[in-house]
């Protein structure tokens, strides 16, 4: 029988040929924890008994999710990452370096046909780049940086077939809601996704890693891509080596083939407090809002940032909204400044902050105050997420997001997009 | 391994990380008995205050999910809560309640109500409702992680085995 993406990559790792329900010990090659998981990866290494890593290359510390830290107790925390890389000699991305699933694949480290892991959920966005990447604990990471392998149970892959043409003011975001809305927040517990077809092909790298990211809010270990010349074309930005494509058989097996056709997609809105708890935005078009975010791992790229450039360029935000702007990374972040960027969403009244994970965890950047109305283009919106379990959360694409600030209530981008053009 | 334990149940789907521990506790601090006691608090503000030692925790479907954060289960271990039954788990809370030593059963839980006594034999995969007297079938753990929680946890594996041996 043929095999899926995912299980090319595990028998590659582990020297088997893998199928679903098989169990594989698979190399890792590469690892990579936050602040919010590595402190205690970092016991649990010394607990296991480890002395070094397995290879200083292929491991590497992120402090993004509270960064700079906002106090003493997270400031213990940072100072123990960082006495554990400088010990184990290893790579440590310090405040002001930005969001992990931004700087490892800008690492160049993550390409088609690898495998990673990282203490973060969200690991999966390097599924766009067609690598087997998933989110695990703080023991698992330990484990992989003592023993530079991992037991991996092969998953079952639902295929998600995604035909037609994105309308415009339509974005990646918009498409994986709306699969996250159509197969449920546990749709694909346990399985990898594998997204296909002309809609996922026509999207940029960055709508890619959109996607691939938002895996996780539908339960999948991973969500994965197939490589293409605009995969290889973005990774030779960052690295100068060569990538092996893995593709799915003609006669894998998927637990399940979906098949969409998103011509007439609207924007979609994931309502409070729920990912899969989405509307089209006509639905709710007028609820008012008291602060927008724009930025995290799923939306702070510098597509996503020129997006809403583009529609805030020139004009000024509702009085009534603060709006928060956190890059991606400094190389975002420095891009962004040099096309001007910045200087609108400055001029239209952004909070630029930190790049990093700002306001999406609620440790500090932006936490709402009670009974306020939130829109953010990160990917989870559960109730307390931004560190108030009194105010409410909604996902849109980063268009929505812009344009909902100018007005103060959720807008529809594309009346906007039409008079940008 | 076999463990008798009184029933909380959280009668909903979905019951997510930040649900579990809060995102305002869960970066401060290593110290996780700290941490339990602020366990389900948004669900329950006063729940912490109601565990015995050795209680169970009961969920719907797809328990756990959203971060990879080990505190999850770590918060609710601290807590004494000593095994937790749902439906079905999220995919890194499973692995990481296995690797800290938190054992889960999967089962059909519309079956057990707050406060029912339950007796769970983990090897035999076999959940008594003693209160109702009915037997619950139950989905096996996969022979990995009862190897696993068998040592104690990941850790513990390690120390014993000076790695994976699995």
């Amino acid at each position: 029988m043929g095999q899926t993406i995912i299980e090319k990559i595990l028998s590659s790792h582990s020297g088997q040929v893998a199928h679903a329900g098989d169990i594989v010990v698979a190399q890792l090659d590469f690892i990579m924890g936050q602040d919010g998981t590595s402190p205690l990866a970092i016991r649990a290494f010394n607990d296991m008994g480890g002395r070094d890593v397995f290879d200083t290359d292929k491991v590497a510390l992120v402090i993004d999710h509270s960064s700079p830290s906002p106090n003493e107790g997270v400031s213990a925390l940072h100072q123990l990452m960082r006495l554990f890389c400088k010990e184990k000699n290893i790579k440590i991305y310090d405040i002001g370096e930005g969001v992990c699933h931004q700087l490892i694949p800008e690492s160049g480290k993550v390409g088609p046909g690898k495998l990673v892991i990282g203490a973060d959920s969200h690991t999966c966005t390097y599924g766009a780049l067609n690598a087997f990447a998933t989110g695990v604990g703080s023991t698992d990471l330990a484990g992989g940086m003592i023993a530079g392998k991992l037991w991996f149970k092969v998953p079952e892959t639902i295929k998600f077939v995604c035909h037609g043409e994105l309308p415009p003011g339509v974005y990646a975001k918009d498409l994986i809601l709306y699969l996250i809305g159509d197969v449920t927040a546990d749709g694909a517990t346990y399985m990898a996704a594998e997204f296909t077809g002309e809609a996922v092909s026509a999207l940029s790298v960055e709508g890619r890693m959109t996607m691939a990211n938002m895996a996780v809010e539908m339960g999948a270990k991973a969500g994965l891509m197939e490589a293409d010349e605009k995969t290889l074309l973005w990774l030779s930005r960052y690295t100068e080596e060569r990538f092996n494509p893995v593709a799915a058989d003609e006669d894998a097996f998927y637990a399940e083939v979906k098949e969409y056709d998103v011509s007439n997609l609207e924007p979609q809105i994931a309502m409070p407090h729920r990912v899969d708890n989405v509307t089209d935005i006509g639905n709710l078009v007028g609820t008012p809002i008291h602060q927008a975010v724009i930025g995290t791992c799923t939306n702070g790229r510098l597509e996503d940032l020129r997006i809403a450039a583009s529609i805030l360029k020139g004009k000024k935000i509702n009085p009534d909204v603060r709006l928060v702007v956190a890059p991606a990374s400094r190389r975002v972040l420095l891009d962004a400044m040099e096309e001007g960027i910045i200087q609108t969403l400055v001029e239209s009244g952004a909070a630029v902050v930190t790049p990093g994970c700002g306001p999406c965890v609620g440790t500090h950047n932006g936490v709402p105050s009670n009974d306020e109305n939130v829109i953010s283009t990160a990917n989870r919106n559960f109730k307390g997420r931004m560190g108030n379990s009194n105010a409410r959360i909604y996902l849109a694409s980063p268009a929505t997001v812009a344009a909902s600030a100018l007005t103060g209530e959720i807008t529809d981008p594309r009346e906007m997009i039409k008079q940008v053009k | 391994m076999q463990m008798t334990g009184k029933a909380h149940k959280f009668d909903m789907d979905d019951i997510n990380t930040d649900y579990i521990i809060s995102g305002k506790y869960k970066f401060k601090t290593l110290d996780m008995k700290e941490l339990a006691k602020h366990v389900m608090e948004d669900l329950d503000p006063h729940f912490y205050s109601k565990i015995t030692a050795g209680d169970f925790i009961v969920g719907g479907n797809n328990f756990g999910c959203g971060s990879s954060r080990e505190q999850a289960p770590l918060a609710i271990k601290y807590a004494d809560i000593s095994l937790v039954l749902a439906k079905s788990f999220a995919r890194i809370f499973y692995r990481n309640a296995i690797n800290t030593g938190l054992p889960l059963v999967e089962c059909d839980t519309d079956q057990i109500d707050a406060g029912d006594k339950l007796e769970v034999d983990l090897s035999a995969g076999v959940v008594k409702n003693l209160t109702k007297g009915i037997e619950i079938k139950t989905k096996p753990l996969p022979d990995v992680m009862i190897k696993i929680l068998n040592d104690g946890g990941l850790a513990a594996h390690f120390r014993k085995h000076g790695g994976f041996n699995l």
